[in-house]
């Protein structure tokens, strides 16, 4: 099967073979996609600083979990993509097996469920976390042995592979996580050639399907998407997390009220400022032109890793690459979206700028991946 | 293996994921144009909106209520202050479970249902998040402690303080100074809204009602900058509130206490007066109660309580109770009735013990059974001859007992700086006749002359009368306060004086009221012993609650205390020169020799004390209160 893969790879327009090997190349590190994101998380960090009322410990420990992030992606660019291929199907497996774990013996934090002790450490992690990069990767492992674009088989059976993890992780209850990773896994599908006659019905699908969502959520859950389509009816309660980012993002204006006079965050009115609702901070602080250019380096970051996915040499590394940039994209939409107000408030960080640890390593590594599948091509070609 | 139709593509496949990556980045620079064009609408076209609700979120201009102004008495001693007042308060986003707060800390202070239901219904209302809502009022420093102490144990729960009226004397200037309350719905309406925008009480009652634009001040405002927990960082802006004005009375606390103490235990007034300035230097009505109760509000049954006593705590007797002014009116009657002709100081009669008037089977009875044998005017006033005043208020008539009377203020409102003062009763032919639709007897006109019939008088208005008596003629306006922030009142004017043909009567009158106390006949003789450097003018009365049958005697010990006679007493001191007039009633007390007259002189003795005081040492006249 992969052995097919060779037969465009020699065809392809670089001349690698005659190229020098730079220090990045020999630590499989991708220099445009590294540079894009030490860029982002360093104004990540300046807001951070302010939105934590210029907390320097808060700040030191965002660094040690950024370098942990780089760390994790140095180790997990150096793995080859062909590493990751033979082992996702085994990685797909545990994940579940965690996740029922989770919902079994799981930590509880806030009414839901979704961490997991590793006994005997006290070191806790959220198995969903992982499983963002391990179902695109196994729909990609798995798309990438059948002939593309799918027929309705291969669709009907991508579909169980999203959907197992995807109700697991929504029973903890993590609606938003599981949301995120069933576009990540559709994501993988619609790379694939997925017929657009099934794009077409999967969206004449969501109205019932959404109804059907509605009867089975928590109250606390409907009662986000009630506040999301009215703020206004819960201003004092729910409604008061959107309403005070809505004020704080539209009172920046142009310019922004400068770094650090951000009035909305530092009295406390905007909730999560660090975490959830950092960008509301930029936003007041560094107004539109500020939003428009972090929206800049985002897609700086998307671009690079699209035309990673597009110059990968075999089906599986184009299909994880391009899965894990558009997620990543997905995620800045919505957390973004949810805090101005275009979308329910569904608890996603903001991509390597939000406080918290999780996000911050998983993305890293996923990056990690993505400059494995770049790094690794010429090893593969020669 | 596969069947070879599964046969893979590559060439293909890479074109199908271009495209799919070409459509992705696309619609990734949709959904970023979207984003774009959200930002621009919240931040350029709902600037201005968000921008403002922004400020109102942090900036919010708040009322600072001024501090009510002090009540002191003439002396400074402090009448009305305000304390700090501790209340408890639970800020529901900082307590992890409400229920079980409040099972705490009821265990460590009283606290009932009513007051957990309320609070639980408070609590209930929409309002901004951090809002601490006031569980408890009114602390005591006990209740202050527990809660400091245990505040580790108690999240969410928080002490506040504000300055709340205290009344030192509460008890016995309840009706002096009255209270204050809080605002209720029917004073909102009527209240300059702005002024009042941070006061939560308003004078409800005495000098606090009568003052209240004068003790209240004015509000300050001070534009402050607040966290979302309700707390203040900055005082971006502060105009500070004009305190309101300090009261001084012309009250002597002393007087004032003493008479309290000389009524205690039983029901009625005392009024006090300067003769020369109107100054009110004591008023009492027993019982009182605790004012400071209605300042925080009172609860159901303490209010009941007050309100259903048979003993009418809450009623002000001196200033709204009326009552027949029986014999105490007699030296004016007896004035009058030089001054009309009716009679003469040499003009005798003997009194058998009644009086009869001709065409009538009445008999006007003497309070002396056996008579008094021959009097004139003066042993008439010394001994309280009923029958001495019957002939003369018959040879008077009502016309003239009635215009005589009335420059001395009976029957109408002295314009005392209080509330809801009562204007008392006296009668007239037109008055009947207005009210009742009937002629004038000749008989009422001999029950009036004794104070008796319709005439009814408030212990402010025979106080009063006794002042103008004191002063021969020379009226003057009762009034509470002396003086305004620091500056003395001038002394309103109220006329022209009373002016008789002969001013020597004046002296004669008042030679006959010193004899009540100091001759061995005189009604109130049992006072004038060991009287301590001063002599006074007086005169008793015993005024009918009961209406008493003909041929029937008043037996005291056989009816009910509550038909007993009022006592009454009116005096002034010293004769020659008047400091102090003072009226007296004691309500059901008996005889207005033998209960009345001892309270006055118990007054009078502590008022001269105070005096002295004053004399010797003239530095503690101090305005100002602490």
């Amino acid at each position: 099967m992969s052995r097919y893969d060779f037969q465009h790879q020699l065809g392809s327009s670089h001349s690698p073979v005659t190229r020098r090997i730079s220090l990045m190349q020999a630590i499989h590190l991708d220099a445009p996609l590294m540079g894009g994101l030490l860029v982002l998380v360093c104004v990540g960090l300046f807001v951070l600083y302010s939105a934590s009322g210029q907390s320097m410990d808060t700040l030191m420990r965002q660094l040690v979990r950024i370098t942990a992030g780089f760390a994790a992606m140095m180790v997990m660019a150096f793995i080859s993509p062909r590493t990751y291929k033979r082992w996702t199907p085994w990685l797909f497996g545990i994940g579940l097996i965690l996740l029922v774990g989770v919902l079994v013996t799981g930590t509880q934090a806030k009414g839901a469920q979704r961490w997991l002790a590793i006994p005997g450490t006290g070191v806790r992690f959220q198995p969903s976390e992982i499983m963002k990069v391990i179902v695109p990767m196994m729909l990609a492992w798995y798309l990438a042995e059948r002939a593309l674009p799918p027929g309705w088989r291969p669709v009907l059976l991508s579909a169980v592979l999203i959907m197992v993890p995807t109700v697991l992780i929504a029973r903890q209850p993590d609606l938003g996580t599981s949301l995120l990773i069933a576009s990540s896994g559709f994501i993988v599908l619609f790379l694939s050639g997925l017929n657009w006659k099934y794009i077409a019905g999967l969206t004449a699908a969501a109205v019932p399907a959404g109804a059907g969502i509605w009867m089975v959520m928590h109250d606390y859950q409907r009662q986000r998407v009630l506040t999301f389509l009215d703020p206004e009816r819960d201003r004092w309660g729910a409604g008061w997390n959107i309403t005070q980012s809505k004020t704080a993002i539209g009172s920046g204006g142009w310019e922004g009220k400068g770094w650090l006079h951000g009035t909305q965050a530092h009295l406390d009115f905007l909730p999560e400022s660090s975490t959830d609702f950092i960008i509301a901070v930029l936003a007041e602080e560094f107004g539109l032109l500020g939003v428009c250019a972090l929206l800049m380096i985002y897609f700086a970051i998307v671009a690079r890793g699209m035309y990673i996915a597009m110059n990968a040499q075999d089906t599986y590394s184009r299909l994880l690459a391009g899965s894990i940039t558009l997620t990543f994209f997905v995620y800045v939409f919505v957390n973004i979206g949810m805090v101005s107000g275009i979308l329910p408030v569904v608890g996603v960080p903001l991509p390597m700028v939000s406080y918290g640890g999780t996000s911050i390593v998983t993305l890293m590594a996923s990056f990690g991946i993505l400059m494995s599948i770049h790094t690794h091509r010429k090893l593969v070609s020669t | 293996m596969p069947k070879p139709i599964t046969l893979k593509d590559h060439y293909r496949e890479t074109r199908v994921f271009a495209r799919r990556a070409v459509v992705s980045i696309f619609v990734v620079i949709l959904l970023i144009l979207a984003l774009i064009s959200r930002m621009v609408y919240l931040q350029i076209l709902q600037f201005e909106k968000y921008s403002s609700l922004s400020d109102e979120n942090r900036v919010s201009i708040e009322p600072v209520a001024p501090t009510r102004g002090l009540i002191v008495d003439r002396n400074g001693h402090l009448l009305a202050d305000n304390r700090p007042s501790y209340s408890v308060s639970i800020t529901k986003e900082l307590c992890p479970d409400i229920e079980d707060t409040l099972l705490k800390l009821s265990r460590l202070i009283e606290m009932t249902d009513s007051r957990l239901d309320d609070f639980r219904k408070r609590l209930a209302q929409r309002r901004r998040p951090f809002t601490p809502v006031a569980v408890k009022f009114k602390l005591s420093e006990k209740e202050i402690a527990l809660i400091a102490v245990n505040q580790h144990l108690l999240p969410g729960v928080s002490l506040g303080a504000n300055l709340v009226r205290h009344y030192p004397q509460a008890e016995a200037l309840s009706h002096a100074i009255g209270y204050v309350g809080r605002i209720n719905e029917a004073e909102l309406q009527k209240l300059d809204a702005t002024n009042y925008s941070a006061t939560e009480h308003i004078g409800k009652t005495g000098v606090e009602a009568f003052y209240e634009d004068r003790l209240h001040g004015q509000v300050g405002f001070q534009t402050i900058e607040t966290d979302a927990r309700g707390r203040i960082t900055k005082v971006l802006e502060r105009t500070d509130p004009t305190p309101g004005d300090n009261l001084q009375l012309f009250m002597d606390l002393n007087t004032q206490l003493a008479a309290v103490d000389a009524l205690q235990g039983r029901r009625g007034a005392v009024v006090a007066i300067e003769p020369q300035t109107g100054g009110i230097l004591a008023l009492v009505s027993v019982p009182g109660f605790n004012s400071n109760l209605f300042v925080t509000g009172i609860d159901y049954a303490s209010y009941d309580a007050l309100q259903n006593s048979r003993a009418r705590p809450l009623f002000n007797r001196a200033l709204q109770g009326r009552y027949p002014p029986g014999s105490t009116i007699k030296p004016i009657v007896g004035l009058g009735g030089i001054e009309t002709g009716a009679t003469t100081w040499d003009y005798s009669i003997y009194d058998p013990g009644f009086y009869k008037l001709e065409n009538d089977a009445r008999f006007y009875r003497d309070w002396k059974k056996w008579g008094h044998g021959v009097v004139n005017l003066h042993d008439a006033i010394v001994q309280s001859c009923d029958t001495y005043f019957y002939e003369l208020a018959f040879n008077m008539g009502i016309d003239d007992i009635h215009d005589f009377m009335a420059p001395f203020g009976f029957g109408k409102r002295t314009n005392v700086d209080l509330i809801n003062e009562s204007k008392g009763l006296l009668p007239s032919r037109f008055w009947k006749k207005a009210t009742r639709n009937m002629p004038w007897f000749p008989g009422e006109t001999l029950i009036t002359g004794i104070g008796q019939g319709y005439m009814l008088a408030t212990p402010l208005q025979l106080a009063l009368s006794t002042a103008i008596l004191a002063n021969k003629g020379e009226k003057v306006q009762p009034r509470m306060v002396k003086a305004i922030g620091g500056l003395p009142l001038p002394t309103p004017d109220v006329g022209d004086p009373i002016t008789l043909k002969n001013p020597d009567n004046w002296d004669r009158i008042i030679e006959a009221m010193r004899d009540v106390v100091h001759s061995a006949k005189g009604t109130a003789r049992g006072i004038s012993k060991d009287l301590p450097g001063y002599d006074l003018a007086g005169k008793t009365g015993t005024a009918q609650v009961l209406g008493i049958k003909q041929d029937e005697e008043y037996d005291a010990d056989k009816i009910a205390e509550w038909h007993r006679d009022h006592a009454l007493f009116v005096g002034f001191a010293p004769v020659n020169n008047p400091k102090i007039a003072i009226a007296v009633l004691v309500e059901n007390g008996g005889g207005g020799g033998s209960t009345a007259a001892p309270v006055a002189r118990q007054v009078l003795d502590a008022y001269f004390e105070s005096l002295q005081q004053d004399a010797d040492v003239p530095t503690t006249r101090a305005v100002q209160a602490p």
